[in-house]
């Protein structure tokens, strides 16, 4: 914001920040949706990079698990160091127990699902992390938010609502008061933030690279050397917030999955908590 | 300024709400990969982990157990050289006190061939004087005769009297000899 203020305060006609609009490439088929509109609009660029990062990620374990040797050739070696980080520090660590290994795929979908929709938003010409759009994170958050409780409902019937909501050993005063929060908390605020939080990383990411790419464009463009001069500094500044964003990219990933493995170990355990 | 480019951005279209295709196309997506990692990357992994803990596994039991045949056989190697020492020391006593026993033998046989040779030459030896003096008993009774028929020349042709004279020669003679020796 101080970089998109700077030019604006000094300049007559100012520095216009390209809008959320603006972080989208227009629709390679006119039909589907646009941005921000419920139905309508066309097949944008980041359906198509969903449906690449299926692809994508279908096809390298498809190849590296295709030929299982005892002793792993590289290939199958990083897609079992994948498969296994997935499996065992998160399915393993968290859900534990002897039933982890029924959601290790979910997990592992998750987690590269999002990984790779998430580094797409650092690839050059590619530039945009598909969760940066609400639709993806929602979708995916519903998945989960379906997932873990049916999971509960399946293991504790229809008993698992209260195991859920009203905690054990709480006087009834308290429980007034606490049965609401916990009603709130686990079946509104945790599907919300887990998408929330997902898509909110991304588009900040995408959108500080967005304002950075433009502010140097309206800076060069001005002719002032000395505006010209302070876009380095901008550059320099984009550059370490690429990086940062490149790590948050990975870690929200990592995140979603965790968060994913831990709301499925309550559903399991809910009356244990 | 600032509050108008921030305006700008507001008035574009609200970030929250969703576009139904993109999230239609990513649980579908979504769905898809899950379909392919429950249906081949998941069993295939597993797959390969659990052989390898059992290639893993089953290579300890193969050396444990090779480890307890390697100590067995050691075990009866030991047990061997033991009874081997044994019985190498049993022939040797057994050698030794052989040895002494032929050592004894030939001494005893060597004893008894020196003491039949010793009684053999002593027979000889007694058979040889009698030999020769009854060889010279009658040699010297001719001599004698003769010499003295030469002396006295008196012919002693007479055999039974000169055999008479020799014997009794003789006779003192040996009892001369005899007191001789014993004296």
């Amino acid at each position: 914001m101080i970089a998109l203020a700077l030019p604006a305060a000094t300049t007559e006609e100012g520095f216009v920040a390209p809008t959320i609009d603006d972080t989208h490439y227009r629709d390679i088929l006119p039909w589907g949706g646009e941005y921000g509109v419920l139905l309508e609009g066309g097949f944008g660029k980041q359906m198509l990079l969903t449906i690449l990062s299926v692809v994508l990620i279908a096809a390298f374990f498809l190849v590296a698990s295709r030929r299982n040797q005892l002793v792993p050739g590289k290939l199958q070696f990083l897609g079992e160091s994948a498969y296994g980080f997935v499996r065992n520090s998160i399915g393993k660590d968290i859900i534990g127990g002897k039933e982890f290994l029924k959601y290790v795929p979910w997990l592992f979908t998750a987690f590269f699902f999002v990984l790779v929709n998430n580094i797409f938003g650092a690839v050059p010409f590619l530039q945009l992390p598909t969760f940066s759009h609400p639709g993806s994170a929602y979708g995916i958050a519903a998945i989960f938010f379906f997932l873990w409780v049916g999971i509960g409902l399946k293991r504790h019937g229809i008993r698992y609502f209260k195991l859920a909501v009203v905690p054990s050993g709480v006087p009834w005063y308290i429980l007034l008061i606490v049965v609401p929060i916990e009603i709130i908390s686990n079946f509104i605020v945790r599907p919300v933030t887990h998408s929330l939080r997902l898509f909110a990383t991304m588009l900040a990411g995408h959108l500080i690279v967005t304002l950075a790419g433009s502010a140097i464009e309206y800076m060069v463009m001005t002719g002032n050397i000395l505006l010209q001069g302070t876009s380095v500094l901008v550059l320099v500044g984009s550059v370490a917030m690429y990086m940062l964003e490149a790590l948050i990219m990975i870690l929200q990933a990592y995140v979603f999955t965790l968060l994913a493995a831990i709301y499925i170990e309550g559903a399991l355990h809910a009356d244990a908590h | 300024m600032l509050n108008a480019a921030i305006m700008a951005a507001e008035e574009g279209s609200n970030p929250l709400i969703p576009n139904l295709w993109e999230l239609l196309v990513t649980v579908v997506g979504f769905a898809v990969l899950l379909f392919i990692v429950f249906k081949y990357v998941m069993p295939a992994f597993e797959k390969t982990f659990a052989e390898r803990t059992e290639a893993i596994e089953g290579g300890i039991a193969k050396a444990e157990a090779a480890q307890a045949e390697a100590n067995a056989a050691l075990d009866e190697y030991k047990q061997q050289l033991v009874d081997a020492r044994t019985e190498a020391n049993r022939i040797r006593e057994e050698a030794r006190a052989e040895g002494a026993q032929i050592l004894a033998d030939l001494k005893e046989k060597a004893a008894a061939e020196s003491a039949r040779i010793t009684e053999q030459a002593h027979v000889q030896i007694e058979a040889e004087r009698q030999a020769a003096v009854v060889s010279l008993r009658a040699e010297v009774g001719t001599l004698a005769t003769d010499l003295a028929s030469r002396i006295v020349g008196e012919s002693l042709a007479d055999d039974a009297r000169s055999g008479r004279v020799v014997d009794r020669f003789l006779a003192d003679l040996e009892t001369s000899s005899s007191a001789g020796a014993s004296q």
